[in-house]
């Protein structure tokens, strides 16, 4: 018989090498996976995993990482504060939109003017956008106690909907015969988030991205209200009595993931994307949650964790189109490394005990 | 002025690269960026089926490659980017929205050839655009729906409110109409190409919405089994046939056969004479095809269809002729005139009778 026995505290061991380990299993059954499909799997697994990093076209490949990392990490910071003090902003997907909606339509505006204020215009509107975005559902909670999770999330399609509208409306070219979506970003200099050295992938959203993990780190480690962060999450009771304002809590954790997200929306928008497009947005609000889960809603693990998420998506779209891998099996794909991550979580809370107990 | 000198480096730096991979093989290496999944059964599906036409036609000196469900903004960049750098002779992007990702790519890489179905844009030599006259498709579909509707109600799915779209709705109004003046069209914009729920979501609301007649401008067959679970509603097949669904609901179906330009243009590039073109075929190049109009159908108004067909495919009708007046009643074109193709490349107007706006 093999038992489960909780552990009296986690253990720090396995906190430490479960993402390894869920990593490991992944690799296994992802590859008798791609091995029934009929492709070898060493060959899946080494494109997936070493091609992007190491191989013959690694010096695109790793520029790409850092700008589909980029906002998966920056949204994360975000989402870890809350998440840790048990407010759940289920919405950064809207945020990501609204703050790219702002941060374009400043841009925009001022479209052909070239000045340097322009792109620090866009950022702050753009952070703005997204905070302001997210206080919706955050005065809701607290003045009428309604759910965060649920708020956020519609908030979504809401956020869907107006930049659908922005697309084929207010935003749209004008010299775009007709067709939605608006002007290029890349054609316009002075709003254009370009790569700070070329080629590198390294643009202000990475950027940004380096900075919240050092702050976040910082806000967690040292500064009153990350303990108070981390109380209200762990013992809101004494939290309460310790003296920490709930209200105030909630704000200010849906208003920074909000800024956040907000802000790798108009990153974005300005730089790898290029325009407000009715498809803009691809899910990195959603994706972020799990970013940060796999990170362990801490700073440095929500770095490796963005950079792995980052290098299944770019390792998985190579295996589909060298070996011609179906994008069914790569959304599997990822999808086990989550489970495995989940299931050997278990070894962090409990111990497996082998053999029978002795009998009462 | 500093930011264009650091991104035309990155693009000459890039370029080298890019000849270095184009002439070093002996295979043609041609790609396919996909906005759907292969088995999609409507858009995607048949673009697939021109890659493996290409593949029949040349079989051992083509090498294709593809990629499905790439969305579009910065990922399809990424994507088509990999392509090219894996040695790619030829890229076809086959959605609206990898326009600017398409041209940004073609701009690095000077001597791989990009072709970009339904946009417009052809920023450098080695970009040609194609698209399909899917409008004249939609007047046969608009003859028999007016002729077969006992309701007089007839539901449309459009997709995005862009040209495409719009030609498609008012060729097929406009043919309803002249055969049954009490017409009236629904329209539900489903802003999606591919979402079977919301397909499936947005027929059902206009069956109960009294139509029985179902046409749409999105890639599943899932209106089809909304029609069939209805009974007594029929329906065509979008961008493929859509046969499984013969003899009823599906009655008939535009398919969308893009073979024989896929293989001209493969054939193109290995015997060294392509060239930037836009192209923009219907019925008569065989580009357009109308699927088999099924027994449901009364045997006169199938031969008024097949009537049509045959005078579109000869070149002595264009569904787009007048007297034609705007949705406001002003007047488009004048008794006998036809439609310019750069009206209908950027068409953004209703014709009268069509009630709603077009959503902005």
């Amino acid at each position: 018989m093999i038992a489960l026995e909780k552990r009296p505290t986690p253990s720090r061991f396995w906190t430490g090498i479960t993402p390894f380990l869920a990593v490991l299993a992944t690799m296994i059954a992802g590859g008798i996976m791609f091995a029934i499909l009929g492709k070898d799997p060493f060959a899946a697994i080494r494109t997936i995993f070493w091609d992007p990093v190491f191989g013959e076209f690694a010096f695109y490949y790793r520029s790409q990482l850092l700008v589909k990392a980029g906002p998966l990490i920056l949204i994360a910071i975000g989402l870890s504060l809350g998440f840790r003090a048990g407010v759940w902003n289920i919405g950064a997907e809207g945020q990501y939109i609204i703050g790219a909606i702002c941060g374009a339509a400043v841009g925009l505006a001022f479209y052909p003017t070239e000045s340097f204020l322009i792109f620090p215009a866009m950022v702050i509107a753009g952070g703005l956008g997204g905070f302001l975005w997210a206080m919706i559902p955050g005065i809701l909670k607290v003045k009428f106690q309604t759910n965060e999770i649920l708020v956020s999330l519609l908030l979504v399609y809401v956020a869907e909907a107006i930049l659908a509208s922005m697309a084929l409306g207010a935003l749209k070219n004008p010299d775009g015969a007709g067709f939605p979506g608006s002007r290029n970003f890349r054609s316009y200099p002075s709003a254009y988030n370009e790569d700070l050295i070329a080629n590198t992938g390294m643009h202000w959203g990475v950027v940004f991205a380096f900075i919240a993990v050092i702050f976040a780190y910082i806000l967690l480690s040292r500064h009153m209200l990350g303990f108070q962060i981390k109380l209200a999450g762990q013992a809101p009771r004494a939290a309460r009595f310790g003296g920490v304002n709930p209200d105030r809590l909630i704000l200010f954790c849906l208003g920074v993931s909000g800024m956040l997200a907000g802000l790798a929306g108009l990153f974005e928008v300005s730089g790898p994307a290029g325009q407000v497009s009715i498809d803009f947005n691809v899910g990195y609000g959603f994706t972020a949650i799990i970013v940060a889960f796999l990170g362990r809603l801490h700073p440095i693990g929500i770095l490796l964790a963005g950079l792995l998420m980052a290098l299944t998506y770019i390792g998985g779209e190579l295996a589909q189109s060298n070996l011609g891998l179906p994008a069914a099996a790569i959304q599997a794909f990822q999808g086990m490394l989550l489970f495995f991550l989940l299931a050997v979580d278990v070894l962090t809370n409990y111990r497996l005990r082998f053999g029978n107990r002795e009998v009462a | 002025m500093k930011r264009r000198t650091i991104l035309a480096g990155a693009v000459a730096a890039l370029a080298l690269t890019g000849t270095a991979f184009a002439d070093g093989h002996a295979k043609t290496k041609v790609g396919f960026v996909y906005v759907g999944p292969v088995g999609d059964g409507g858009w995607t599906y048949e673009h697939d089926q021109g890659r493996l036409a290409v593949e029949a036609e040349f079989g051992d000196k083509v090498e294709t490659v593809y990629q499905e469900n790439v969305p579009e903004g910065a990922d399809a960049e990424r994507v088509i980017t990999q392509m090219a750098l894996q040695g790619a002779d030829i890229i076809f992007t086959t959605s609206f929205g990898y326009m600017d990702p398409t041209n940004a790519v073609a701009a690095k890489f000077p001597d791989v050839k990009f072709e970009h179905a339904t946009g417009y844009k052809r920023e450098t030599p080695n970009v040609s655009t194609y698209s399909a006259r899917f409008y004249e498709g939609r007047a046969v579909q608009g003859h028999i729906a007016g002729k077969m509707t006992k309701t007089n109600k007839i539901g449309y799915i459009a997709s995005f409110p862009i040209p495409e779209v719009i030609r498609g709705i008012n060729s097929a109004y406009i043919h309803a109409k002249r055969v049954n003046p009490d017409v009236e069209f629904n329209i539900v914009w489903a802003y999606t190409w591919f979402d079977p729920a919301k397909e499936a979501d947005a027929a059902t609301a206009l069956i109960e919405q009294g139509a029985d007649v179902i046409l749409q401008h999105t890639d599943s067959t899932a209106p089809l089994a909304a029609a069939e679970k209805a009974g007594n509603v029929i329906g065509f097949g979008q961008a493929s046939d859509m046969a499984e669904y013969k003899p009823s609901p599906r009655v008939s179906s535009i398919i969308d056969n893009w073979a024989p330009y896929y293989i001209a243009r493969v054939k193109a590039v290995m015997d060294g004479t392509w060239e930037s073109v836009d192209t923009w075929d219907g019925i008569a190049p065989g580009m357009v095809e109308i699927g088999e109009i099924t027994d449901a159908v009364p045997a006169d108004i199938k031969a008024e269809a097949l009537a049509m067909e045959a005078a579109m495919a000869a070149g002595e009708y264009n569904p787009f002729t007048g007297p034609l007046n705007k949705q406001d009643g002003s007047v488009w074109l004048a008794e006998g005139e036809t439609a310019d193709d750069g009206t209908l490349a950027g068409m953004s107007f209703f014709v009268e009778g069509l009630t709603g706006d077009i959503p902005n």
